[in-house]
């Protein structure tokens, strides 16, 4: 944990993360597409505590930036992880080509081509943690985001994958997934107080699961219950049910 | 659409929440036209952020800039004191003046123009801010401090938000030698011993008392007075907090994860609670070191304890008379209360110091705030204390209020007129700031 890359560090997940990081003391690299808000935060996190901050402007969108990712970073880390993701619904993607490529592209294949590169390097340091957040959409299609779901879903084989790749070579893959968080991702969202978590909650999850070795981590216990049960209705009664 | 309440969960209205982490988009890709009030953590007790469309500063919480050599702190409106608390405690700075809980943003603090226990020696929370960004209702931004639009800059301390979205901020902070304070606590049998201490005391940085509200006759008013003041390195002893000795403090991790019934609290356990709270201290001077956080916050221990009083929600009534005024009107109060049989569970009492600012709710004075949960009876005895209130020159503090009507507001704040006036004037853009309690009130419409 001396030196920690956050991609997407100006999402508010990525941003609370960052602000624990920094209390710990770890030094960071932050990506984002906004050079004026990375500063911003880069200066709030230099008050914080007295860190070495490092900033990359990366737009996963971008091909050639995608490509050179790891060659590009300023500084090599040991803790990658990547907040990444974009939402839409079913209607949205279905109504507009871009949209849906969008949501398949950003929240799975650009992600995994950028992990792919990190993972070589830690596994030929023999060392690294990589966590990635994923969602609770990916554990079962439903009717409302199953492209964000379905993009997601790839993104839990990709990591369960990795994870057994890179676990003889001493390389931890965390998969958090939050349920509903509170960010600007789901403004649109009506969702219950009590089933949405904080993006401060995110950040203990992560912590939480670097400290206890866990593999997959639900932000709060009782979602992985509530998908548990979600995955267990067979096909033939699910199709029939109006879960969002 | 979203149900949003403040922290005493009444009312709960159905609102669109618009969140910001850069002044720009408001207005820009933010539609934030039409009647609009700022919400912050939410920790005020009534209506005073609740609109129909709120403009969130949760996400809207960067630290910009900090002078170690000074204290001062430059930071965005949403940032929490809990924050400011973890990251400048350990460099030896803390808050000029603090609440009973940490959880609020630096804007609710300005807007309410907050008080602490500290209020008799150090004023409220607005004498420390320095300067202020303030979204006006035209979508321009003005800049404002003690020497650059004075008016505004005044007019909006203490104006519950309605002179626009305050957005960064510079405070002055208050040096410390450690994270510890050195309290005093005793106990005393009736009122006027309490009120004897707050006026002998008064050199202490920090007081307040606790009053055991069911307590009659001879015993009418009595409490625990407690008194504190930061402790320096060298009266440490505990090896403990030798250690670290500017620690700050932890999360809490207890909740509630339901509301109570609303039965939980009544007359009898109510009772029982202030009793065993009185006896346990009873008789008894105690002097010890604590942290800040046991000293300040210690309702934050439980992160939602108005669950406590069910899912109807209760009000805060907070009252300050002046100085002047009789002890007896405090008794008479406190037997209105009794007489009522609606003791209430949370008896604070405190000394204010001299305070005269346009909105704010202090002033030279005892202030008295008391918790209600919010039943059929609650609000026609609240109306009779309106009268006693009005009767000898006090005021309510409206951060907490929740029912007061027009009428009160205008015999109590000498200058609820022109604050009125004055805001009908700055709401002359496309965005009309107002809030429930600003249109209950007839400041707004």
């Amino acid at each position: 944990m001396k030196k920690i890359l956050i991609i997407g560090a100006n999402s508010d997940m990525g941003k609370s993360f960052a602000r624990d990081c920094a209390e710990k003391g770890s030094d960071l690299i932050l990506t984002g597409r906004d050079e004026v808000r990375l500063e911003q935060l880069a200066n709030d996190l230099k008050i914080r505590n007295n860190i070495k901050i490092e900033i990359m402007l990366f737009d996963i969108r971008n091909r050639d930036q995608v490509i050179s990712f790891y060659d590009s970073l300023p500084s090599k880390p040991d803790v990658v992880a990547c907040f990444i993701g974009i939402l839409a619904e079913t209607k949205e993607c279905t109504n507009d080509f871009e949209i849906a490529k969008n949501i398949i592209n950003i929240n799975f294949t650009y992600i995994i081509l950028v992990l792919d590169q990190i993972a070589n390097a830690f596994e030929h340091e023999k060392n690294g943690i990589i966590v990635c957040i994923s969602s609770t959409a990916g554990d079962r299609g439903r009717a409302s985001r199953y492209h964000y779901g379905s993009a997601k879903s790839g993104l839990n084989t990709y990591l369960s994958g990795l994870r057994q790749r890179l676990y003889k070579s001493n390389v931890r893959v965390i998969n958090i997934k939050p349920g509903f968080c509170n960010t600007k991702m789901i403004k649109d969202i009506d969702t219950h107080e009590f089933l949405t978590s904080k993006p401060e909650d995110i950040s203990k999850a992560i912590f939480r699961a670097i400290k206890y070795n866990l593999d997959v981590v639900y932000v709060y216990w009782f979602w992985k219950w509530i998908m548990l049960i979600v995955k267990l209705i067979p096909e033939f009664i699910f199709k029939r049910l109006n879960i969002k | 659409m979203q149900k949003i309440s403040n922290w005493g969960k009444h009312p709960i209205i159905n609102s669109e929440v618009l969140s910001f982490d850069n002044p720009y988009s408001l207005n820009d890709k933010i539609d934030i036209s039409g009647k609009i009030i700022t919400y912050g953590n939410g920790r005020s007790y009534g209506d005073a952020s609740l609109q129909k469309k709120v403009v969130s500063t949760n996400r809207y919480n960067s630290l910009k800039d900090f002078d170690l050599k000074t204290g001062i702190l430059k930071c965005e409106s949403g940032v929490l004191l809990d924050d400011i608390l973890s990251v400048f405690v350990p460099k030896g700075w803390f808050l000029p003046v603090s609440p009973g809980t940490k959880y609020i943003t630096v804007g609710g603090a300005i807007a309410a123009d907050i008080h602490g226990k500290n209020h008799h020696q150090d004023g409220s929370f607005g004498k420390y801010v320095i300067e202020m960004d303030i979204m006006r209702s035209d979508g321009t931004i003005i800049n404002c401090s003690k020497n650059k639009n004075f008016d505004f800059f005044n007019l909006t301390i203490g104006a519950m938000g309605l002179t626009g979205i305050i957005l960064d901020v510079k405070i002055q902070l208050h040096k410390i030698e450690t994270a510890y304070i050195y309290q005093e606590t005793q106990s005393f049998n009736n009122l006027d011993q309490i009120m004897d201490e707050f006026e002998s005391q008064n050199n202490w940085k920090y007081s307040v008392a606790w009053i055991d509200l069911f307590a009659k006759k001879n015993n009418l008013g009595r409490g625990i007075f407690i008194k504190g003041r930061h402790a320096f390195k060298n009266e440490l002893i505990d090896e403990n907090f030798k250690i670290n000795h500017l620690l700050t403090h932890r999360d809490s991790l207890l909740s509630l994860p339901f509301d109570m019934p609303s039965k939980f609290l009544n007359k009898f356990s109510g009772k029982l609670f202030n009793q065993i709270y009185y006896k346990l201290n009873y008789n008894k001077i105690t002097s010890n070191i604590v942290h800040y956080d046991q000293f300040f916050y210690p309702l934050d221990k439980l992160r939602n304890w108005n669950r406590i009083y069910g899912s109807n929600g209760f009000t805060q009534y907070q009252l300050v008379l002046p100085k002047e005024i009789d002890r007896s009107v405090f008794k008479q109060i406190i037997r209105t209360i009794q007489d009522a049989d609606a003791s209430s569970y949370l008896a604070v009492l405190k000394l204010f110091g001299d305070q005269n600012d346009f909105m704010s709710f202090p002033m030279a004075g005892y202030t008295l705030s008391l918790d209600f949960p919010v039943n059929s009876s609650i609000f026609s005895l609240l109306n009779k204390l309106d009268e006693i209130v009005i009767k000898y020159g006090g005021r309510l503090y409206l951060a907490k209020d929740v029912r007061m009507n027009k009428d009160t507001l205008l015999k109590t704040y000498m200058n609820a007129n022109a604050f009125a006036e004055a805001i009908s004037i700055l709401n002359n853009g496309p965005t009309y700031y107002s809030s429930l309690l600003s249109t209950r009130l007839g400041i707004t419409s």
